[in-house]
């Protein structure tokens, strides 16, 4: 059961959102092992930005536990989170778009802003080996970038709090392939340097080719877990997205 | 005690109240007459309509001035002379200075985000408290004196105990005008003025007219109010229409409950008896003299805000048994309906659209077209541009390149507003329905352009037949959705399914040819659904179009006649619902893919 | 009207209009970090100037009362909503050190050092010291529960902050205006024109203040992180910008630029408890021609009210105020004409 594999990094239990008193995400639960990547896929108002948005502390949390490397966060904010190491990629980037690049990428390590000017600006040559375009673009206002460049910034704008947990909203999206296939690239590459991703995403097949362990949501709940490459093949992950259960 | 004779007690015990209290409490109790006023404009301005202003006690000044001015002046031209210096005349200047004032100010501000209304009224506020306390003619600092008594009925009011009848009965006037005004068509504008401006604007709502007119209505209460004050001290100086004083009567309607038309008097009470209270004892207490109340307002209100942010009101009302009301829907005529053009008219045309924002390109050359009596579905994963598509054909947003045609009419330029005249109407992704107002009055927005009586037939409630005919065909489409049960519930309190379906009936009462559905089985239960697209199969029956945009796949696939679906923007693909299923491009939209 | 009038008038003009302008810029400021609009801000200058003059009176100010008061209102609802939790108990220290050590600490010195034989430089930094914490506080207390507030309460709320405070400095300060010696005597001459040495403190000292405060925003982390925090308030807490550390630091600037003001000031106008208030709305008129997020256009504005204000009060003396608030009269025409249709707000 779950991702068993490894030492989890981030474990949830029962965790439910309530707008008002419409409630979008009920009971839900998932883990994430040490260096693995896990995705939660499923179609669109299914309940995966509300379920990043509640982790990370951006929604109250009307219920549920949520464990970081063995220590309870049920009631932290975002602000004890990002101190924890974990950091979110948001939808819609949340850049600051009247900055440079460079400046973006400073503030990305703003969670550890004491450890010195020279020990960022090494964090911030490892970036610009990851994303070399923005390197060529560092002094350039992130508002000025196109679609593609955005998400790379806010990627690397990410990486620079060296975190151990990091979540991604649909890091595809709006993004056409050939860019999707970069990002998706770069999402592999950086289990090699040991941090743990929650991805989710729309793009079903790219998230599954890239992750360990995969959770689809449907409706707010969980309605099917398992190993990535068991799931590539499920017709019912088919049938979650095109709606074709409805005509047999 | 019934909630129910409440009013009649409260009445009854401003008819005996000079009868039993000394000179001095009548004095007091005309005081809080005349802020009550004022502060009821605010209630309506601020507490209603989501809008501030500081210029509140200026306005009170231009009516004081206006009627002092012109009732003790020597030199007057000979043909306002001949009025011999009438009270009347002087309210009459007043109301007219006042309303200008207000007009021109709210033409200005009201355009612009929020903060400048209140902004702007600062320096109006300050600028003239300086010129009355400047111009030769108006007294200077000293002011003016010797301004005649009010005579009414032959009877002339010199004594506060007579005048004390005037001043209430102008209260309760105002309250009754303002009470009618949110109860009426025009009201539900006003009350859609916070929070549903995008909404009210697509159901056809002027509302930078709402605006500048509860923002005129605030100011000319306040004139009566100076009016009033003036005839009742027979004197006036600058001091009591500082900015300082309209801060004040800020204060009143927020303590008192800002939403709340009684909650102004209530507030104006207490702010009023606090004060001559706290300026008897913090002198003593602090032994300086000054207006240290104004720590404790200031205190208070920070207080208010963070605690109990509608104020006194509702707290009251709450120990109050809740009166068990039998609300009913009026029975009246039907409206008359727009006749629905022919099935298979070309209805809506968008043409080559391309929509930018500034960099990104959200939407390029998108064509589409939805006829009469037919359901057309615009579908396509995430972030694929549906929305801002639907935003330009509908006016909410305008289009960068390209032209849209509504029913032949190019309509690229026109606000959503015009465009809801011509016959389109729509509903939200995001819902946007008003929470605290019930279901049925939601729906009744949305026949906003069906009804053409304006604000004072509405204050006078002489619109009710009117009226009538406009909740009763809310009713009708409120039942035909099936929220029939919670006819009188408040909108917020209800299911985001239904909430949605709401939002249908809103844009039904419209009288509609062409229906946009942004998303509207989202939410919803499995019968839910059916019941739903059961309705929408019925309206096309009728000859109605709807354009739909939706996620649902199962929904949209059982329903739509015709099928558009959209990836970064673009069309990718049209024809009948199973082509476009089993089409290659599309499932790869849906599912996405790295390879 | 001659040369030499024009020229000492346009001297007092851009004096008022410096002083103008850096209130304008921590209005700025204030309302992109909070969305506050902050009608106390004129309250600092006069607690600045008066806490100065009360000084150099050998007396003690009230103020001190004030900062002990909020001190200690401080610790109470801090503590509270630490205590509930357990990883924040290190808090506990800075919280006590900043909100109930520092004001003894402050009032012993005070006490101790009698300050109206101080030099002048030592009074300056005693009353900035004293005024300045007030700023944070007073978002902690008024603001802080209100974060996610509209617009419109958190005015109202700035309004009635306004209120007390200047119900606080009637009480402290009293009714009679006071007015400090001058930083140093001795003018300047230049050609036909005297520029007085005070003049000359204002303008040095405002230009100075900008440059700092310039590169503040444009090199230091917290003040990038406050401009972050503006444009995207989501995003920099996402970087773990705290909304609450952003806000505090946003009002301690306020009243640092609003208490150095005062102190600037005070040798060149009698202040009074409520001579503030009008202070800080020139600053207004100034940041409304920046439409409220230009610094360089508010600045601008701020020197044009200063201007407008020095001439009108040759011009027509009594009517200065009405000219000066009516300017915003077509600032407002021009910005509703290139301003589009707003969205909503909330």
């Amino acid at each position: 059961m779950g991702a068993t594999a490894a030492v989890p990094v981030l474990e949830i239990s029962d965790l439910c959102v309530s707008y008002g008193k419409v409630e979008a995400l009920h009971h839900a639960g998932l883990r994430v092992g040490q260096g693995q990547i896990v995705t939660v896929i499923g179609p669109n108002g299914a309940g995966k930005t509300t379920m990043l948005s509640a982790i990370m502390g951006l929604l109250p949390r009307s219920r549920g536990r949520i464990c970081f490397q063995g220590v309870d966060l049920d009631g932290a904010e975002v602000e004890d989170m990002v101190a924890h190491g974990v950091n979110l990629v948001p939808e819609s980037r949340a850049l600051f778009g009247e900055m440079s690049v460079e400046d973006n990428l400073l503030l990305g390590a703003f969670s550890r802003h004491r450890s010195g000017l020279r020990d960022q600006a090494q964090t911030m040559e490892e970036v610009f080996r990851v994303f070399p375009r923005l390197k060529e673009r560092r002094s350039q206002h992130a508002g000025t970038l196109s679609g593609g460049e955005r998400q790379m910034l806010a990627l690397a704008r990410a990486l620079m709090a060296k975190p151990k947990l990091l979540m991604l909203d649909e890091p595809s999206l709006g993004l056409a392939p050939l860019i999707v296939r970069d990002i998706f690239r770069v999402i592999g590459a950086l289990k090699a340097t040991g941090v743990s991703i929650l991805l989710v995403e729309q793009n079903a097949r790219a998230a599954l080719q890239v992750a360990d362990y995969a959770y689809v949501l449907e409706t707010g709940e969980i309605a099917l877990e398992g190993p990535s490459r068991e799931l590539i093949d499920d017709p019912k992950v088919v049938e979650s997205y095109l709606g074709l259960g409805g005509k047999r | 005690m019934s909630p129910r004779i409440l009013l009649p007690v409260f009445v009854l015990s401003l008819l005996l109240a000079p009868q039993l209290v000394s000179e001095f409490h009548v004095t007091l109790l005309n005081y809080i007459g005349l802020y009550s006023i004022v502060a009821i404009g605010l209630v309506l301005l601020t507490g209603v309509g989501g809008l501030m202003s500081f210029g509140q006690a200026a306005f009170v000044g231009l009516g004081g001035y206006a009627t002092a001015y012109l009732t003790t002046a020597t030199s007057l031209p000979v043909w306002i002379a001949s009025l011999g210096g009438s009270p009347w005349l002087g309210l009459l200047a007043g109301v007219v200075l006042t309303a200008a004032v207000a007009l021109l100010l709210g033409l200005l501000t009201l355009r612009l985000s929020g903060h400048y209304l209140p902004l702007g009224t600062i320096a109006w506020s300050i600028s003239l408290y300086f010129l009355f306390g400047n111009l030769e003619f108006l007294g200077g600092h000293t002011g003016i004196s010797g301004i005649p008594a009010l005579s009414m009925f032959g009877l002339p009011m010199k004594d506060a105990r007579n005048f004390y009848y005037l001043i209430w009965v102008v209260v309760l006037l105002a309250a009754w005008l303002t009470i009618n005004l949110l109860d009426s068509r025009e009201g539900r504008a006003i009350r859609a003025l916070k929070g549903g401006v995008v909404m009210a604007e697509a159901m056809g709502v002027d509302t930078a007219r709402s605006k500048v007119v509860i923002f005129l209505i605030a100011a000319l209460f306040g004139c009566v109010s100076g009016w009033l004050y003036a005839h009742l001290q027979r004197f006036v100086n600058p001091t009591p229409f500082s900015l300082n004083m309209s801060i004040e009567y800020l204060f009143m309607a927020v303590l008192g409950g800002a939403a709340h038309v009684w909650g102004a008097v209530l507030g104006a009470g207490v702010i009023t008896v606090l004060k001559q209270w706290l300026q008897d004892w913090l002198p003593r207490l602090l032994g300086a003299s000054g207006n240290f109340e104004m720590i404790v307002f200031g205190v208070l209100m920070i207080f208010v805000l963070q605690r109990a942010r509608d104020g006194l009101w509702p707290i009251l009302c709450r120990l109050v048994p809740q009166r068990a009301i039998a609300r009913s829907v009026p029975v009246a005529d039907v409206l008359p309906r727009k006749s629905l053009p022919e099935a298979g008219e070309v209805l809506l045309e968008a043409r080559h659209v391309v929509k930018r924002f500034g960099g990104l390109v959200a939407n390029n050359n998108m064509n589409l077209n939805v006829k009469a009596g037919e359901i057309m579905a615009l579908i396509g994963p995430n972030g694929a541009g549906k929305s801002t598509m639907f935003n330009c054909v509908s006016g909410v947003d305008r289009a960068t390149e390209g032209e849209v045609l509504f029913r032949g009419r190019p309509v690229t330029e026109l606000d959503s507003r015009e465009i809801a005249k011509l016959g389109m109407s729509r509903t939200f992704q995001h819902v946007r329905l008003l929470p605290t107002m019930t279901v049925l009055e939601n729906a009744a927005i949305g026949a906003h352009l069906r009804g053409s009586r304006g604000v004072l037939p509405a204050m006078l409630h002489l619109e009710r037949a009117e009226e009538n005919r406009l909740l009763a065909e809310a009713a009708r489409q409120v039942e035909r959705v099936g929220l029939k049960s919670s006819m009188f519930e408040a909108a917020g309190s209800l299911a985001l399914g239904q909430q949605r379906t709401l939002e249908i009936a809103r844009a039904l009462c419209a009288d509609p040819c062409l229906l946009l559905l942004d998303e509207p089985a989202a939410g919803l239960r499995y019968m839910e659904k059916q019941a739903l697209a059961e309705l929408l199969r019925k309206l096309r029956g009728e000859g109605m179009g709807i354009l739909l945009v939706e996620h649902d796949m199962d929904f949209v696939m059982g329903l739509a006649d015709r099928v558009v679906v959209m990836e970064f923007g673009e069309k990718i693909a049209e024809g009948l619902p199973e082509g476009v299923q089993r089409n290659p491009a599309v499932i790869e939209a849906y599912l996405g893919g790295v390879d | 009207m001659d040369l030499q009038i024009a020229l000492l008038l346009g001297q007092d003009g851009i004096t008022n209009g410096a002083i103008y302008a850096l209130l304008s810029l921590a209005l700025v400021l204030v309302f992109a970090v909070t969305r506050v609009i902050f009608i106390p801000q004129g309250e600092f200058v006069a607690f600045g100037a008066l806490t100065l003059a009360s000084f150099q009176a050998g007396k003690v100010p009230g103020t001190l009362w004030l900062l002990i008061g909020a001190g200690i209102a401080v610790a109470v609802v801090d503590l509270r909503a630490v205590l509930g939790r357990s990883r924040q108990r290190r808090r506990i220290f800075s919280i006590l050190g900043w909100n109930l050590v520092y004001p003894v600490v402050l009032a012993i010195l005070i006490h101790l050092a009698k300050p109206g034989e101080l030099p002048l430089a030592a009074q300056v930094i005693l009353a900035l010291a004293l005024v300045v914490p007030l700023g944070p506080m007073t978002y902690r207390l008024a603001f802080q529960p209100l974060a996610e507030a509209s617009v419109l309460v958190l005015l109202i709320v700035a309004v009635g902050v306004h209120f007390a405070l200047v119900g606080l400095g009637l009480l402290f300060f009293g009714a009679e205006g006071s007015r400090t010696p001058a930083f140093s005597d001795g003018s300047l001459t230049l050609g036909s024109l005297t520029v007085g040495a005070q003049t000359l403190w204002v303008l040095g000292s405002s230009l100075t203040l900008i440059v700092v405060l310039a590169f503040f925003f444009e090199r230091t982390i917290y003040g990038k992180a406050l401009r972050a925090t503006a444009m995207n308030r989501t995003g920099a807490r996402l970087m773990g910008i705290s909304t609450v550390m952003a806000g505090k630091l946003s009002f301690l600037l306020a009243s640092l630029i609003g208490a150095f003001s005062g102190v600037l000031i005070a040798p060149i106008t009698t202040v009074y408890y409520d001579t503030g208030f009008l202070i800080g709305l020139k600053g207004f008129v100034g940041a409304i021609v920046g439409a409220l997020s230009s610094y360089p256009l508010a600045a601008l504005g701020a020197l044009l009210v200063g201007l407008l204000e020095a001439f009108s009060s040759f011009w027509a003396s009594a009517f200065k105020e009405v000219i000066v608030f009516t300017l915003i009269i077509p600032v407002l025409v021009w910005l509703s004409l290139t301003t589009h249709q707003v969205e909503e707000e909330e």
